[in-house]
């Protein structure tokens, strides 16, 4: 009937509780949404950059706003959501700690992830051709890159830490693989995780 | 549902004038009371059973209750011909469409050109000055009149979008959705100040006789086609007219005089006389005159999302112009901002164009498939077939 549901939203549906509020930071059409009202009764609600993607989250009945989360994510008041979600983008905001801060302001919890560039595919690239990694998680030659804010599995652990944040779940995932629970502190999983998500509190 | 497979269905369309008796007077935001009161209006399509498909489209300052009709001065289509009929976002065939002409405007509702009952002349300045609060109320007895307890959605652009938000505000309950389109929580100043101009340009006119024109057999026709023409500047982007006119001349060189050299002078012509022809001057002032006094925070508290906070549960679509400079798109953020913070639910979209805020009545694809989209998941979440 429908495509298989991706890896990282089969994730996202395992970590979010049935019914709660839920903002997705970068809906795009809004695929994630639609599966989580479905599959888990949440309140959902979007924030889109591309008019064409919100007209087409319009068009599914999703609450969706058309704005940027490196600037309009002060929409919205403290604690409005449960959830938030933001799906492999952190690395392309402008102030990523900013932002991160902002996630944890407006929802409870924050479901977040980030491709790790201490993965070994990176190492392994740089270290022998000596250019920019072009890997299959970050295919695009470094002058045409959306991201600007590259980081690795310790650098993530070290700013959550330094936002008083706790990581009360954390998995790694490969394309195509289901995602398996790790310790983020885990010495080898800086270089087997390609992708890693987190769920994350505040720690007060 | 049965629908004829040959030939696109005719849209039913009734109307007329509603008339609340002496009794059923409109209380006004001024203290004043207004009686008799009468409703001009237009419905497309039928009230189905449950009475669960009606949808208000509210018209902005210069538009009137023909927005899908062919408007009897003019010969024009209606001013929303775009967005309703058969196939288009609104499509008669489901819904029950319902627009009215303002109180206080000059196509058949009760307004300054009225007969005050007290004199039985023209209201003239003896008519009160009216609010979109005014307006509203008197939508809202119109619609109970039709035997509609709930809207399926309020839908409007510029000061339509205005009578949205006040819908949602004063009336929560009898709404299942909003849409506000290119419209603001407030006038600044920039906005008062032009309403200014056009309004000192029909006062100024010596045909205005102090606003009792009609008893002098006269209309003050310049001082409006001014203020019109100023006003129409504000409605078009710098980049719209610059595309549509630029430095082109009317005629080969230039007359080395006043007359209209140049085509945008021309245009701007045409658009103050034709204008004259179907608007009424004093309607102009108390019409402007109720967008400069609309400033929905300042009726709660100061706060916008006060106004909001029974309005949970409407589901509200909110549209701007990127071009729009007469109510930008961070006016549009602010109200998205009040919702929000009201935990309302809301959708933004700011739409690409180059057009000015005259967009909302043009050929915009983005706009229509956003009002297709939230119109065709509003009446699936409201149960309708």
């Amino acid at each position: 009937m429908s495509a298989p549901i991706r890896e990282d939203f089969r994730e996202i549906l395992r970590l979010v509780k049935p019914g709660s509020r839920v903002l997705d930071v970068g809906c795009e059409d809004g695929e994630l949404l639609e599966l989580l009202t479905r599959e888990k009764g949440v309140d959902a609600q979007g924030l889109e950059i591309s008019p064409e993607n919100v007209s087409a989250c319009l068009a599914k009945g999703l609450a969706v706003v058309q704005g940027d989360g490196d600037r309009d994510l002060d929409h919205f008041p403290t604690r409005a959501f449960d959830y938030a979600i933001l799906s492999k983008t952190l690395q392309q905001m402008r102030e990523p700690k900013h932002v991160l801060s902002e996630l944890l302001r407006i929802a409870e919890r924050a479901i977040v992830s980030v491709p790790n560039f201490a993965h070994w595919r990176m190492r392994l690239s740089l270290m022998t051709r000596g250019r920019m990694p072009e890997t299959r998680a970050l295919p695009d030659p470094w002058w045409a890159t959306a991201n600007i804010h590259l980081c690795t599995l310790k650098d993530f652990t070290d700013l959550c830490r330094d936002l008083g944040l706790r990581i009360e779940a954390c998995a790694a995932m490969s394309a195509g693989k289901p995602a398996r629970s790790m310790d983020p502190d885990g010495v080898l999983e800086n270089w087997r995780a390609e992708t890693a998500i987190f769920l994350l509190s505040r720690a007060d | 549902m049965t629908r004829a497979a040959t030939a696109i269905p005719e849209i039913e369309i009734n109307g007329g004038t509603m008339r609340f008796p002496a009794g059923r007077a409109l209380r006004l935001d001024s203290g004043a009371k207004l009686e008799p009161l009468e409703i001009a209006y237009e419905t497309y399509g039928r009230l189905n059973a449950d009475k669960s498909n009606a949808i208000l489209v509210c018209h902005a300052l210069t538009g009137d209750q023909h927005a899908a009709s062919t408007h009897p001065v003019t010969g024009k289509p209606g001013w929303w011909d775009r967005v309703i009929g058969p196939g288009r976002p609104l499509d008669p065939s489901r819904y029950f469409i319902i627009c009215t002409n303002v109180v206080g405007g000059c196509m058949g509702s009760t307004g300054p050109a009225s007969t005050n009952p007290a004199t039985n002349q023209p209201y003239g300045l003896a008519f009160p000055v009216i609010t979109i609060g005014d307006m509203v109320r008197a939508q809202a007895m119109l619609i109970e009149a039709l035997g509609v307890e709930t809207l399926l959605a309020v839908v409007g652009g510029s000061m339509g979008g205005m009578q949205v938000l006040q819908w949602a505000a004063d009336f929560p309950d009898r709404l299942f959705s909003a849409v506000c389109i290119a419209a603001a929580p407030r006038h600044s100043a920039q906005n008062i100040a032009f309403h200014e101009v056009g309004r000192q340009a029909i006062m100024a006119d010596p045909d205005w006789r102090g606003g009792a024109y009609e008893q002098a057999g006269v209309r003050p026709e310049k001082g409006l086609a001014v203020a019109r023409m100023a006003a129409h500047i504000t409605y078009l982007s710098e980049a719209a007219l610059q595309r549509k006119f630029g430095r082109q001349l009317q005629r080969d060189g230039l007359s080395w005089g006043f007359d209209a050299d140049f085509q945008v002078e021309s245009y701007l012509r045409h658009q103050g006389a034709a204008f004259v022809d179907r608007f009424d001057a004093n309607s102009y002032l108390y019409i402007t005159r109720a967008l400069d006094y609309f400033d929905l925070a300042a009726q709660h508290g100061g706060v916008l999302a006060n106004a909001f906070q029974r309005a949970r549960m409407v589901r509200f679509c909110v549209l701007s112009f990127a071009s729009d400079w007469l109510y930008p798109t961070s006016e549009s953020r602010d109200i998205v901002r009040a919702l929000n913070a009201a935990g309302a639910r809301a959708s933004f979209v700011e739409i690409e164009t180059d057009k000015g805020h005259d967009a909302f009545f043009l050929d915009e694809p983005q706009l229509d498939a956003a009002l297709r989209g939230f119109f065709a998941s509003t009446a699936q979440a409201r149960g309708l077939a």
